[in-house]
Order: C-alpha cells, then structure tokens, then sequence
C-alpha cells in the first residue's frame, strides 16, 4: 500500500512539467492552428536556461527566481522565433506551418549544442527541499511534494486567465473564429505573438521546473514531444483541465508500468490513447475540431491533367540518364542515389495520401519502418529469399495499415494525425522493447540481397525499376477515378456523400494503399542496407517524410518525389559538417518563408510569371 | 400518377424545439413542388432528413413506397434522389467538366477503378450535361473561379448526372441575379417537364415560387399549415398573416404575371 502511495505521488508529481507543455501547445495550437513541433525544443532550452541562471543566483529565492525567470525568456525566445518564423508564413496552406517549426527544432538542438555541450547536465536540487519525507515507510523526495503542490496553482492561474479576463476572452474568442475576432478590431498578430510567448513560457518553465529530477540533455526535446502530443489529443485539443488530467493518467500510468510492466511502458501509453480515441474521438474534454475543414487556407488546388508528349519525353530521358549513373558515376554515387530513390518513393507514397486525400499523417514512417521489419524478420526468422520478402513487405505494410486506418480515421484533421503518430510510436514501442524478436535497440542485421542483386550496381538497377515503376503507379492512380474519387472526398465531403462516394471507405483504401507503397520502399532499405534499426519507425523518420512532401508541395502532382530527392540530396551533403542541423534547419525555414508553396508550386508560379508555362486558366 | 415520394409524419425536435412537428406530404412523379415558409420554419431540417444528414425523432419517409428513413445519404442518392445544396459544395481542385464526369463516374460504380484516365470517362456525357444547363461553355474552366450562379447550375448537373428519379434543391437560386432565378427555375421546369422527374425545391424568392411552383406547401414554426395550387396559397388568409405584409408581395407577383 505504501508504494503504491508512493507511486501515485511520484506519477503526480512527473505530471506537473507535462502539463505545463501540454498546455502550451494547446493554447497555441488552438488560437493559431500550428501544430508546434518546436514545443519539445522550448522545454528542452527551459531545462538549459534555468540550469545556467541557476548557477548564478544562489539560494532558495535563486532557485524559485531562476525558474520563472528561464519561463520568461524562453517565453521570449518564442517571440522571436513567432514574429521571425511564422508570420511570414500563416497565409501559406493549411499545416505548412509545422514545417516551419521543424526547421526550429533543428536550429534549436544545434544551438544548444554550441552554448551547453553534449554532456548531459545534472539539475541541482532545490534548496530548502532537498531530502525525503516517509509517507507509509516509503521515501518520497520533498521536491515531489512540492511539485505535486505548484502544479494546481499554474493550473488554476491558467485557467483564470483564459476564463476570466479580457485577454482570455480574446483568446477564447480567437479559438472559435479567427476571422471574426479580427474584424473586431483585435490586432491579431499581436494576440498571436501573446498567446506564443505564454505557451513557450509555459514550456520553458516545465523544463526548468523538473531540472532537480531529470536535468538537461540534448534529447529531451523528442522525448518529451510524444507524451505531450499524447496528453493533448487525451485531454481534447485546446482543453486545460483535460491537459491536466491527461497528464495526471500518463505521467501514473508510466510510474506503474516502469515496475509492474517494464517491458511495455512505452506501449501503454499509446494503448491507452488509442482506446480513449475509440470511444471518444475528440479527446475526454476537446469539442470536435474543424480545423481540416475550415475552407482551405491559400489558393485551391490545381486540376491535374496526365503529363503531355513532352514531359513524358522528359521523363523518359530523366530515367535513361539515373541508368547512365553506375556508368558514369562512383561506387558512392551509385549507394547514394538508391538511397534517394528508396526515400523517393517513400515520400511519394505519403504524397498521394496527404496531397490526394487531405490525410495529413504524422506517422507514415510505421508503414515505411513496418515494410523493413516485416522483410528483415522473414529473412532472419524463415530465411525468406529477396524475392519473395520484397513481396511480404510491402503485404505486412499494407495489412498494418488496413488495421491503423480503420482505426485512425475515425477522427479526422490534428486527431487523425495524432492517432497515426500513436500508431507508429505503438509500432516502435514493440519494435524496441521487444528485444527477443527484433533485437531491440540492436537492429536484425545480416540482411543481403539474393546472390544475383548483390552488387551495388545491380541492386541500384533493381531499386530504380521497383521506385521509378512506384512512383509512376502513384501518378497514376491519382488520374484515375479512383484518385479523383479521393479528391473529391477531401474538397467536398459533402458533396461526394451526396453522390453516392463512401468517403470513409474511399479515404482507407487510400490509406492501405500508400501503406503498402511505403511497405515496398522499406523494403528495399532492408535489403540495401543489410540490416535495420527501430529508428526507421521513429517520429523523426515520419516528420523527415513529411517535410518532404510540403517541401516540395502538397497542391503539386510531383511534390513528393521531387521533395524527397533534393531533401536527401541537400542532408547528404550537410551531414558532413559539424553543425548541419542548424544548417539544414536554417534551410527548411529559409524555403517555407521564400516558396511557401513548395519547390515544384513555386517553380511553376515562376514559369508562369515568365510565361514558359500556361496558366491553365483564360484570362477573362 | 403515383407518388415518388411519401413523408409521413415526419418529426424532428432539438431540445425543446420542434424543428419539424409532424409534417406529412407526397409528391407525385413529374410535379414540381415548392416548400416555402419564413426563416426558421423548418425547411433546411425538413430537407436534411430526406437527404439523410439527419435523423428523425419521429415519421417515415418513402421513396417509391420503400422506406428511406435512416439511410446514409448516399444510400438515398444510390436509390435514385439527386440534391443541390443551399451553399454549394464543389470540387474547387477539379474543372466544370470533371465535376460531372466525377458523378457520372459514381453513377457507374467505378469509383474504384485504377485503371481508367477518370477525365477521359463519360466526357461526351458530361459535356451534354453542361451543355443542358448552359455551362458547355465553360466545361473546361477550373471550377474554383466560377461565379456563384455558376456553380448553382453546375450542381445541377451533377445532380442530373445520376438521372435522378428525385431532385431536392434547397434553396437553388439563392445568392443570384434575379434573371439567373428565373432562367433556372425556368431550366428546371424543363427537366421535370421533359424528363419526367419529381422536383422538390424550397425558396424564398415568390417571384420564382409562383411562377413556376406546380403547387406549394408552406411551413411555419415546423408545421405545414397550407398545402394547395399557386392560386390556393396565394389567397390563403392564414399564409397571408404568417407571411405578414408578404400579401404585397404576392399580389404583385400576379400583376406580374397578368401583365
């Protein structure tokens, strides 16, 4: 009984720098609609910034000051990068946004890296509270208590400034209609820049606020993000006292699982959202959100048309040149361009569900990641050939999918992508814990191709005709009815209801489709790479592919491919340097502000503004 | 004649509030119905639960004498019942014309095909259709630039495309020019009169009502309380007071048409 006690007081107290995250991301998620990838990052600087501040200020008032003092800069931090970042780039569609933030938390990482080092810190303890109380026997540190004991007060602040002042109203207001609150006079881009120094500071201050139980590293970020997307799609988008709650359910759930299942932790907080989902989609406490459907943001979409005699020309000789690359290239072009057309077909497979069907998924990497691991345990485990493993993976990728679909889209908009980002942690969880199957941590090595592939050039030829044939598959059943049948169900749900369209239906197809498409593409990794690690499940491989796509532009047919190419061309050669996080970061944010509709919508803005291409539409 | 369709008793409460208290009515095959009554009398309610976007608390509907009440609306469209909308609902990433092949495609049932080019299926039909509603002209345009009065006739299209046995328009002329109004209504009298479908479209314009309604029912706070020929309704002392200071407007509506 007394450490149960104990663990439902440590589970409270881990609660309360969650909740703080958490409710930051909620807030600017809710007024305006960025899905703030860079939360993670803001946490992490608190933690760094209350670490230095706390080395200066002595004593107990230093403790406390240097906490909510590492809030307010970081706070401000979030100002900069508001007014910097993301202005430039509200009007662009709809969620292009996050990848903006994506380029912050890689500027954000690099940076730390130069100011604090690689070496993990240790967070001082706070004076005054740096023993143990016995509750029932058990040894339960002061601080926890303590923390049990804030972590009210910033909830009740909280929601009394969102409940009851003038500021709150506005912020309230704004999450309901953003337009209306404008043409009330409200200077928006003010009360956006408030409400993103309130959620960073709110972020900052959790990572400061937990310095004496977890200190600094450079990983905290991404790790702390998952839980907070968890907690926030639990409690309801935009809720605060089901934030709370959420991370109250978590925060415990992870205490007991560490000592009653410690070989499932990871799986049952995923576990637990799914099912919440299932039955209310919408989080415990969050209204339904209608974000997705808000009437597009930016231009409509284009009408698509299959590609003239000439670009077909075009693309033909585009092949014919990738066949010249064993010839006229090195032994390392020849890897390096599987690799980019493994990550090609990859991202085109996201594009045609995200760009066709509207689905913005943040875990297409368990499809990818799934294909990989489906291949590699048939080799290790049956001794499957290539061959026929090249065929089982795409199968156990498009299979996993049928399931994360069936379940994912119940929700629609950020919920929907959330449940798929739960799904590919879920697949990862599995993946990593569960050591005895699939190595864990250690990968399942040891995968070549058939004797015939296994050179790099025949093995390059090989993944060119499968990627190059993909990618084209996909082009092509986006002109098909069936492509169309998908647009239609993302321009007018209603619409296509009222015309007989199982939208739903049409949307899992599509889903199943994409799957297995990136089901072919991880497998294909397997084997190019002789072995596979669970970080080809992980959240980052996800976000990587995601980037891609809106790099390269959703409303474009050859935003996916041609995004994967130069993303994985451009990391190649940043990754050589010292800090080419920072570099690349610099370089996602440089091309979200300057082509906001990615790098095929803006080239072809250009053509048009230089008159080599046609407008596809009369001037009248 | 026989009745397309047959609502009996049809209820819909929200709380306390009874959107639609027991309407009954039927529609017989070639008519051309018009259901009018102020804001708020339960018209789009009335609408939504013959289209299947909600569901009644009470009552059933018939299409055909087979009962439709709790399909999914595209059921009810499978079933043979076309809809316009009162706002319109496009697809903005497509042209006029795949607008209609994208029916027509449904029509079919080949929505799940791969292998066809989905603008190259029913293209020829498609552009009949247009030409029907006097889009043909613009079959090629991206459908997000339209007009408003555009985009009306374009979804009648769509909705023709299906052949519908049954075309419910809510509201179809609203939001346009008042010689748009008439030449579609106009349009639509033509289909119904030509092919022999059963329209039944609710409207606040009198204009458009009287001059073209077969025969009007009118609606007040969720209950019918007149169902007769324009001439009926037109000198109905209880429609007169519901519409009040409307009675103006419907005597200069006659004027217009003796004129």
């Amino acid at each position: 009984m007394g450490l149960f006690l104990a663990q439902l007081l440590t589970g409270l107290a881990n609660a309360g720098a969650l909740f703080m995250v958490a409710s930051g991301l909620s807030l600017i998620f809710g007024v305006t609609r960025i899905v703030n990838f860079a939360h993670g990052s803001f946490y992490m600087l608190g933690a760094y910034v209350g670490w230095t501040l706390m080395q200066v200020l002595p004593g107990m008032v230093g403790f406390w000051g240097a906490i909510l003092l590492a809030g307010i800069i970081v706070g401000l931090i979030g100002v900069i990068v508001e007014i910097c970042v993301l202005r430039p780039v509200y009007s662009a569609p709809e969620l292009f946004q996050l990848v903006a933030t994506f380029g912050v938390i890689l500027v954000i990482q690099d940076l730390t890296l130069m100011i604090w080092g690689a070496e993990d810190l240790l967070g001082p303890r706070a004076p005054g509270l740096k023993g143990i109380v016995r509750i029932m026997d058990e040894p339960v540190p002061q601080y926890d208590l303590a923390l049990i004991a804030i972590t009210p007060f910033v909830a009740f602040a909280l929601w009394y400034l969102i409940t009851k002042t003038r500021v709150g109203i506005l912020v309230r207001a704004a999450t309901q209609d953003r337009e209306m609150v404008g043409a009330l006079g409200v200077n928006q881009s003010w009360l956006f820049t408030g409400v993103f120094f309130l959620g960073c500071a709110l972020a900052g201050l959790g990572g400061a606020v937990q310095l004496p139980k977890g200190g600094a590293d450079l990983l905290m970020d991404f790790n702390i993000l998952t839980s907070v997307f968890v907690v926030v799609v639990i409690g309801g988008m935009g809720s605060l006292p089901g934030a709370y709650l959420a991370a109250v359910i978590i925060s415990v759930l992870n205490v007991f699982g560490v000592s009653y299942m410690p070989k499932s932790t990871l799986v049952l907080m995923f576990l637990v959202m799914v099912v919440v989902l299932m039955f209310r989609p919408f989080g415990l406490f969050g209204k339904e959100e209608v974000a997705g459907e808000h009437g597009q943001v930016g231009e409509p979409e284009r009408p698509i048309k299959p590609a003239g005699l000439p670009v077909r020309l075009l693309v033909a000789v585009g092949l014919v040149l990738l066949g010249l690359i064993p010839i006229l290239g090195s032994n390392f072009t020849e890897v390096l361009a599987t690799d980019i057309l493994i990550f090609c077909l990859f991202a085109a497979s996201l594009h045609f569900m995200l760009g066709m069907g509207g689905l913005v998924s943040f875990g297409h990497a368990a499809f990818f990641g799934g294909g990989a691991y489906v291949a590699a345990l048939f080799v290790t485990y049956a001794h499957t050939p290539m061959e026929l493993a090249l065929i089982l993976a795409p199968l156990g990728a498009g299979l996993a999918a049928v399931i994360i679909g069936w379940v994912c889209l119940r929700s629609t908009g950020v919920y929907f992508a959330m449940l798929t980002l739960a799904f590919a942690q879920l697949l990862w969880s599995l993946v990593f814990q569960w050591g005895d199957i699939t190595g864990g941590d250690d990968g399942l090595v040891n995968i070549w191709p058939s004797a015939w592939a296994s050179s790099n050039t025949v093995f390059f030829y090989l993944t060119l005709v499968i990627c190059a044939g993909g990618i084209l598959l996909l082009r092509h059943a986006a002109h098909s009815p069936f492509g169309y049948a998908l647009r239609a169900a993302r321009d007018s749900a209603r619409q296509a209801e009222a015309m007989g369209i199982n939208t739903k239906r049409i949307q899992w197809v599509a889903f199943a489709f994409a799957g297995a498409m990136a089901g072919v593409a991880g497998g294909l990794f397997v084997f190019s790479k002789g072995s596979v690690f669970p970080n080809e499940l992980e959240i980052a491989r996800s976000f990587d592919a995601l980037i891609v796509v809106f790099l390269g532009g959703v409303k474009t047919l050859s935003g996916g491919w041609v995004g994967g190419a130069s993303f994985e061309a451009v990391k190649d050669y940043l990754t050589r340097f010292e800090y080419w996080r920072l570099a690349l970061g610099l370089l996602i944010i440089g091309v979200v502000i300057l082509a906001p509709e990615g790098i095929v919508g803006s080239l072809r803005k250009l053509g048009e503004r230089l008159g080599v291409l046609n407008t596809g539409e009369d001037k009248r | 004649m026989s009745a397309v369709l047959t609502v009996e008793h049809l209820s819909r409460s929200f709380g306390a509030i009874k959107a639609v208290d027991d309407v009954s009515f039927s529609l017989e095959q070639g008519e051309l119905l018009a259901l009018i009554g102020p804001n708020g009398a339960g018209k789009s309610t009335c609408f939504n639960m013959l289209m299947g976007q909600l569901k009644p608390t009470g009552g059933v509907v018939k299409l055909n004498g087979e009962k439709i009440t709790g399909l999914l609306p595209r059921q009810i469209w499978r079933k043979g019942v076309g809809r316009t909308f009162q706002i319109t609902a496009t697809y903005s990433s497509m042209t006029v014309v795949e607008n209609v092949q994208m029916s027509l495609i449904s029509h079919h049932r080949r929505i799940y095909s791969m292998l066809p080019y989905a603008h190259k299926l029913y293209r020829t039909r498609a552009l009949e259709l247009l030409d029907t509603v006097g889009m043909a002209d613009q079959a090629d345009r991206h459908c997000a630039v339209l007009a408003y009065g555009d985009l009306k006739r374009l979804e009648l299209a769509v909705a023709l495309a299906h052949e519908p046995k049954l075309l419910l328009m809510d509201e179809p002329t609203a939001g346009m020019a008042p010689r748009e109004r008439i030449a579609l209504m106009q349009l639509t009298a033509d289909i119904v009169r030509d092919q022999g479908v059963s329209c039944l479209f609710t409207e606040h314009d009198m204009d458009v009502v009287f001059a073209h309604a077969h025969r009007i029912m009118v609606l007040n706070r969720g209950q019918l309380i007149a169902d007769g020929s324009v001439e009926e309704i037109r000198n109905n002392p209880q429609v007169q007071e519901v519409y009040l200071g409307g009675g103006m407007l419907f005597h200069a509506a006659e004027e217009k048409a003796d004129a």
